[in-house]
């Protein structure tokens, strides 16, 4: 089998290059002449396997570092059918070095300037058939990190691998004798007079950890970073929401009502009362979806999410979890769905299953502005606050309660090892790519499901025929009173139940749904809830609303990151059932102590 | 000085990294971060409550869990 060898300098992408390229088959091994082991994978190129091995990133190929060592002996010791050089396009007058070097040591070579994308952006161009020319080996510009150029780079390493005849290693050694000499020399003068000193590292992010560190501050403040982070989020993504908001309402009533005037009326209302308003409703959401991500790179990238890592991690522990799961859970007081995602980072499968099963019981964006209306339309304005806080503290607990339920189920023991990174501000167009990315899953994952939702939703609250809409005599009224006996002892009645049914698709719905259902807006609407639940039933309906699933985006994105239908149907019914339980007990609990 | 774990330093203190005794990946993973043998290693702070080490290797921060520093071995660096 051909073997092709990945040398480069250190942060060129080298290993984001290998990863894309090798996908999950990598494989850990040992090769001669050398003690530390290396990444290697076996793939398909040009109709028949090849091995890649990926090589320590290094400066100098002549250099004496540990890492520089370790590739000249892997040189000297296994033959290389091809060398794939990585270098970092934007620091190509640097690093060029090293590709030379390689062709001085006549190994058949290509050359891949990664980070094309930002070298472009420094206004560095390179000549790639040019400089293909001076250098004597095939050269192509790409992008590892967003994937740009791989087929050129792909197409040059297949044309060159077929061509190309491994050198001796016996031949390397010869030109690699000086090398091993200057070694051994330099070993034996370092060992007796020189003392190195410790290397330091960055004096600003040592100071900075000191304070984001600290044994008692650590904690505080990062709950209060993460505050103003959501904070700034809201308040920012609220307008935005309510443009988005009206432009929809200004485009349905200008242009969709008009062209579509004369369709059958269930069609019309299918069409927009059903797919429209609902399709809509989320795509509201969009907005603060964007600026959520926005925020999330800037954290993510700073350094700071590793930290709050740090901080979290014995607690979580204890869980099952680890601190990134924490990391996770926060993300989800946002929304759910991009806390899902971002379990991605996680390796071990239990791991990211189990933080996966715990992410939805967050208290998101839209189940605050549900409990918001509701608290302050049942309680005083003395009491909601604290009602308020008492969900957030609901929310946590049967998180980790869940947690520790299931944490034998889902036992891992993925070692927990991360590197703080210096911390460092992101670029903007960095956090905007990103952002971007995401939020094009998101859209791309979450609409079939939505208006699949939505069309079943507006035809279980228009049908049968004649039936007031969202009132007691449609599908979903009927529904609503065939679940009585369920849902009679938790204290909801058939008009809750309808909102409960509204509130499995998205819990933006709900607030609107209750309008729909009541017949009544605004002050009136509020006036007639106050007037038909006391508190103990408002509470009951808030905590069910909590607790179960959160929306259909949350349910689908379980299932798209999970891969498992059984584990989708676990991260569903479990949270019902819970759901069902607690309001149970706090409703029957209160109504016993004569409330 | 006899071989410790480094889950045995206290924050301040140093060592040099005698060996690791880990699984192959684990061991590639920590290589990858510096934990090779022969390397300084000192121990920045501890997390709270059993919580992970903060080390620093050369000019790379790292931490790892207490259980994972266990199968680390080292040889304190006098002060």
């Amino acid at each position: 089998m051909k073997r092709l060898a990945l040398i480069g300098m250190p942060n060129t992408g080298k290993s984001t290059f290998f990863n894309r390229a090798t996908g999950a088959s990598a494989r850990v091994g040992n090769w001669p002449g050398i003690t530390v082991d290396l990444l290697g994978a076996k793939l398909p190129l040009a109709g028949e396997m090849v091995e890649l091995v990926d090589l320590p990133g290094i400066y100098d190929l002549h250099g004496f570092s540990d890492d520089e060592q370790v590739v000249r002996h892997f040189l000297e010791k296994n033959p290389v059918d091809l060398v794939v050089i990585i270098l970092n396009a934007t620091q190509i007058e640097r690093q060029l070095s090293l590709a030379l070097q390689i062709k001085q040591l006549c190994l058949p070579a290509v050359l891949l300037l990664n980070m094309a994308d930002e070298a472009k952006k420094f206004g560095i161009s390179v000549d790639a058939p040019k400089m293909s020319d001076a250098l004597g080996m095939p050269v192509a510009l790409l992008s590892a990190k967003y994937g740009n150029g791989y087929q050129d780079a792909h197409r040059i390493i297949a044309q060159s691998v077929q061509n190309s005849t491994p050198v001796p290693p016996e031949k390397l050694q010869v030109l690699l004798a000086a090398d091993d000499q200057i070694e051994s020399d330099m070993e034996a003068v370092l060992k007796n007079t020189v003392q190195v000193p410790v290397q330091l590292s960055d004096k600003l992010t040592t100071r900075l950890d000191s304070f984001m560190l600290h044994p008692w501050l650590g904690l505080p403040l990062f709950f209060l970073i993460m505050y103003l982070l959501f904070q700034a989020i809201f308040l920012l993504g609220k307008p935005l929401q309510d443009g988005v908001a009206w432009l929809l309402e200004a485009f349905r009533q200008g242009a969709l009502e008009p062209v579509l005037a004369g369709l059958p009326a269930a069609l019309h209302g299918l069409l927009i009362e059903g797919i429209y308003n609902g399709v809509g409703t989320v795509a509201t959401f969009v907005p603060v979806i964007v600026l959520f991500f926005l925020f999330m790179a800037l954290v993510e990238d700073s350094g700071y999410l590793s930290r709050a890592a740090f901080l979290m991690d014995a607690l979580m522990a204890k869980l099952g979890l680890d601190g990134r799961s924490f990391v996770m859970m926060l993300l989800g007081f946002g929304c759910n769905v991009p806390a899902l995602m971002g379990t991605r980072v996680m390796r071990s499968r239990s791991l990211r299953l189990l933080t996966m099963l715990v992410i939805p019981f967050s208290l998101c964006s839209a189940r605050l502005q549900v409990f918001v209306f509701i608290t302050a339309a049942i309680f005083s304005p003395k009491a909601a606050p604290l009602v308020l806080f008492s969900l957030y503290l609901f929310s946590f607990t049967a998180a980790f309660a869940t947690a520790i339920l299931f944490k034998n189920r889902f036992r891992n023991n993925e070692p927990f090892i991360l590197e703080l990174p210096p911390y460092r501000f992101p670029t903007l167009r960095q956090m905007v790519l990103r952002g971007w990315h995401e939020v094009r899953h998101f859209l791309g994952r979450a609409s079939k499901f939505i208006i699949a939702g939505v069309v079943l939703v507006w035809m279980l609250t228009h049908f049968p025929q004649g039936a007031a809409a969202g009132g007691i005599n449609t599908w979903a009224g009927m529904i609503g009173h065939f679940m009585q006996p369920l849902l009679a002892p938790i204290g909801i009645d058939q008009q809750l139940a309808i909102a409960l049914i509204f509130g499995f698709v998205a819990k933006e719905i709900v607030v609107g749904s209750l309008a729909v259902i009541y017949g009544l807006e605004g002050s009136a609407l509020t006036g007639m809830m106050a007037h038909q639940l006391d508190w103990v039933q408002a509470y009951s309906f808030m905590l069910f609303t909590l607790i179960y699933t959160p929306c259909l985006s949350t349910i689908a994105t379980i299932r798209s990151e999970s891969k498992s239908v059984a584990f989708t149907v676990v991260a569903v019914a479990f949270p019902l059932a819970l759901a069902w339980l607690l309001s149970f007990a706090f409703y029957q609990a209160a109504r016993a102590l004569g409330y | 000085m006899a071989n410790v774990n480094l889950e045995t330093l206290k924050p301040g203190e140093a060592a040099t990294i005698a060996a690791v005794h880990t699984d192959r990946a684990l061991l590639h993973r920590l290589a990858a971060l510096g934990f090779r043998v022969g390397k300084r290693v000192e121990v920045i702070r501890l997390g709270r409550f059993s919580g992970p080490l903060h080390v620093r290797i050369g000019a790379t921060d790292i931490m790892l869990r207490r259980k994972e520093a266990k199968k680390i071995e080292v040889q304190p660096l006098a002060r």
